[in-house]
């Protein structure tokens, strides 16, 4: 049948191929082609056209900026938050293989595997930190407080209300639950931090997290302007810029959008200094400062809900639960106290593990293991030796051959700097 | 093969009622006539009541699976290893609303868009096929009518294939399962009543999620003169596009992938609503149809047909 078919469309085609019909006929796929070709015009230009509208704001120094900032009372707001991460971190995997299983968790891997619940806070912070979520952030006081993961057909919410604080996976229908600590209005604080701050301290989750970490580390050693304006979310905001001034650090620029009204913060970028896009980039999409409705805190585990006490899950995953600060303290226990070297952005850690560095300890690998190793770093060589440096975008760490490790935030260059220095 | 043969002759007899309708005047009725007739011969044929039965027998399937799997009083997928399989699959047994949810996640990347597929690459090829094409155009309708007719058609599919899925899986989920306030995936809670509405809503959704394939199984169709080909194609673009769409070194052309946001229906199902992706999704569909159906205009108005 087939044959027969395309004979007739060739046949088709041959007979009826007349300069004016033909001609003719092409035209019609202009349509189509057009169609497209507008479709394709229009999501092209339409973000384009929108940036172009910054806001004209009355001009405020950094001072003034941060000042607002501080004084931000926004207690009441609801939007969605966009995380994008790219820390470079698969090539971490050569500090030791662990740490890689704690840094690239994904679709809750961490909360599942160990045998604890899936709806433990813990692992699902991690997930955080690789990768593009959409977030969605609720909060109403300092009482409550709601942050919800997006997934596909799925979410994962932490909902702060009162002294009660519940974590619930869809996915699973599992829900975790612990009991905010009350009591003295200093811990009824802490306690209606404890979702926001406490467990996204290392992981920072909100705009504001993040721009007070970044304050904090501003000095004599940094930078700090007012560059022009931007529309964050559909609100005025002007663009504060923290740029290091010293030279050797792996960060470029870090800029937060302040919210011009509000003084909140509504956008967080990292940008490294290697150029490239942003390592982390944190933003509402969506922003409303009106007070949520009251049952966006409301949480009672649905029918059929596997429930986990704080507790109980301690006991029982506890090896799960602490996975991630086992892996760091791996790290840590690789020496014994770690020296710190220099101020500012320019930090470096030096531990020592008193054993022998990956180079040498690879000699008793095999060929294979060798080379791998060899591939995760940079082989240098400098006045203190030879050593293997592992990089990701913000963070570099150098490991000798005589068991020196030297971890921060700044170029290979610097690291080596340092570690000759040190000898 | 005999199949097609008993196709074929239903398809015969349907070119009959077009020539009386001809008998009116060409007036904006005549392409509502011609909707009719085309309705009526897609929903008459054997192969589209089976359709109909199989994509309505999944729900059933699924029920009665987790009603066994649970009757000891597990949970489904409990334990560690929680979270596989379809969406919403853990939340059945507490709400048999939910299976309408689970049902419509599990028919959507496959039954459904291959459904679809058979019946959008079958209707220009199919016709092409049995001979018929060429006595429906004789009818003083027009070609872009008569193509306009065959993708409303399609689409009328696309709605009754969904709510096959929808309205068994409701029927089966209140038998096995207790019914009862709906827990949105953000943890809240909502009513009985509520979630029904979003449950038609989702229903819709999924149905317009079609649109977009509808509109690329027309166009394969006027390719070809076989209707087995065009329903293969159909359906090999359909499962290739879905592999595209997980491999991860591609994701920059995810975003333009038909079946890229179908799983976005599930965001109805957050408090509040989260839209943008379900109006991403919208939005892609519209650009297939137009994009595909213009293209399946160009082709099917410049086509000679011989058979």
């Amino acid at each position: 049948m087939a044959p027969n078919d395309s004979a007739q469309i060739t046949g088709e085609t041959g007979e009826t191929g007349g300069v004016p019909a033909g001609r003719r006929r092409a035209a019609r796929y202009v349509v189509p082609v057009a169609v497209a070709g507008i479709t394709a015009a229009t999501i092209g230009l339409v973000p384009a056209l929108a940036s172009t509208g910054d806001p004209d704001l009355p001009k405020i120094s950094a001072a003034e900026l941060i000042e607002k900032i501080a004084a931000s009372d926004t207690e009441q707001l609801s939007g969605t938050v966009k995380i994008t991460t790219d820390l470079g971190i698969p090539s971490l995997g050569g500090l030791g293989g662990s740490a890689a299983g704690t840094f690239a968790p994904k679709g809750g891997a961490a909360g599942a595997e160990g045998g604890g619940s899936a709806a433990e806070p813990t692992g699902r912070l991690m997930e955080l930190a690789s990768g593009e979520h959409t977030l969605r952030v609720a909060a109403d006081g300092p009482d409550k407080q709601r942050l919800s993961i997006l997934d596909s057909a799925a979410e994962y919410s932490l909902i702060h209300n009162g002294d009660e604080v519940w974590a619930y996976d869809s996915a699973s229908n599992e829900a975790y639950h612990a009991t905010a600590p009350a009591g003295a209005a200093k811990g009824s604080e802490k306690g209606a931090k404890g979702k926001d701050q406490a467990a996204p301290k290392d992981l920072p989750a909100t705009p504001q997290d993040f721009a007070q970490e970044a304050l904090k580390a501003a000095g004599d050693t940094t930078s700090v302007t007012v560059d022009g304006t931007a529309r964050i979310a559909g609100r005025d905001a002007y663009q504060l810029v923290i740029k290091p001034k010293q030279t050797g650090s792996t960060i470029g620029s870090i800029k937060v959008a302040v919210d011009s009204r509000t003084g909140t913060p509504l956008k967080f970028t990292l940008l490294p200094s290697s150029g490239g896009k942003a390592a982390i980039d944190v933003g509402f999409t969506k922003v409303d400062f009106s007070k949520p409705a009251a049952s966006t805190f409301d949480f009672t585990p649905p029918k059929g809900a596997k429930v986990t006490e704080a507790d109980e899950s301690k006991a029982a995953g506890k090896d799960q639960a602490h996975k991630a600060p086992k892996d760091a303290k791996d790290l840590k226990g690789l020496g014994t106290e770690p020296n710190v070297i220099g101020e500012g952005w320019t930090t470096i850690v030096r531990l020592d593990t008193g054993g022998v560095g990956p180079a040498a300890a690879s000699k008793d690998m095999p060929a294979q293991g060798r080379e791998f190793m060899d591939a995760l770093g940079d082989k240098v060589d400098g006045k203190f030796g030879s050593g293997t440096v592992f990089k990701t975008r913000l963070v570099n760490a150098l490991m000798t051959d005589d068991g020196k490790v030297y971890v921060g935030a700044v170029t290979k260059d610097a690291l080596v700097k340092a570690a000759n220095a040190a000898k | 093969m005999s199949r097609v043969e008993n196709v074929s002759t239903d398809v015969a007899t349907a070119p009959a009622p077009v020539p009386a309708a001809g008998a009116r005047s060409v007036s904006p009725l005549w392409t509502l006539g011609l909707l009719r007739s085309e309705l009526v011969t897609t929903f008459r044929r054997w192969r589209t009541l089976a359709l109909l039965g199989v994509l309505a027998a999944v729900p059933v399937l699924i029920g009665i699976a987790i009603k066994i799997e649970t009757s000891d009083g597990g949970s489904v997928g409990g334990g560690p290893e929680g979270g596989g399989g379809p969406a919403f699959l853990t939340q059945i047994t507490n709400n048999g609303l939910f299976l309408v949810f689970a049902a419509l996640a599990a028919t959507l990347p496959v039954f459904l868009p291959m459904a679809v597929g058979v019946i959008a690459g079958d209707a220009v090829a199919g016709e092409a096929n049995a001979g018929t094409l060429r006595y429906l155009l004789v009818a003083p309708a027009g070609r872009t009518r008569l193509l306009l007719a065959k993708y409303a058609a399609t689409l009328v599919f696309c709605l009754a294939a969904t709510l096959a899925v929808a309205v068994s899986a409701l029927l089966v989920g209140a038998l096995l399962f207790p019914l009862g306030d709906v827990t949105t995936i953000s943890g809240t809670s909502i009513s009985f009543g509520d979630g029904l509405i979003r449950a038609v809503l989702i229903a819709l959704i999924v149905a317009a999620s079609l649109i977009g394939l509808a509109a690329l199984g027309l166009f394969v169709s006027t390719l070809t003169n076989s209707g087995i080909a065009a329903m293969a194609t159909t359906v090999g673009l359909v499962i290739t596009v879905q592999i595209l769409d997980t491999i991860p070194q591609l994701h920059g052309i995810h975003p333009y992938l038909f079946p890229h946001y179908w799983l976005s229906f599930a965001d109805l199902l957050r408090e509040p609503f989260y839209w943008d992706d379900v109006l991403k999704n919208l939005g892609l569909q519209g650009v297939y149809a137009a994009v595909f159906g213009s293209a399946a205009w160009a082709r099917f108005t410049a086509k000679d047909i011989s058979a």
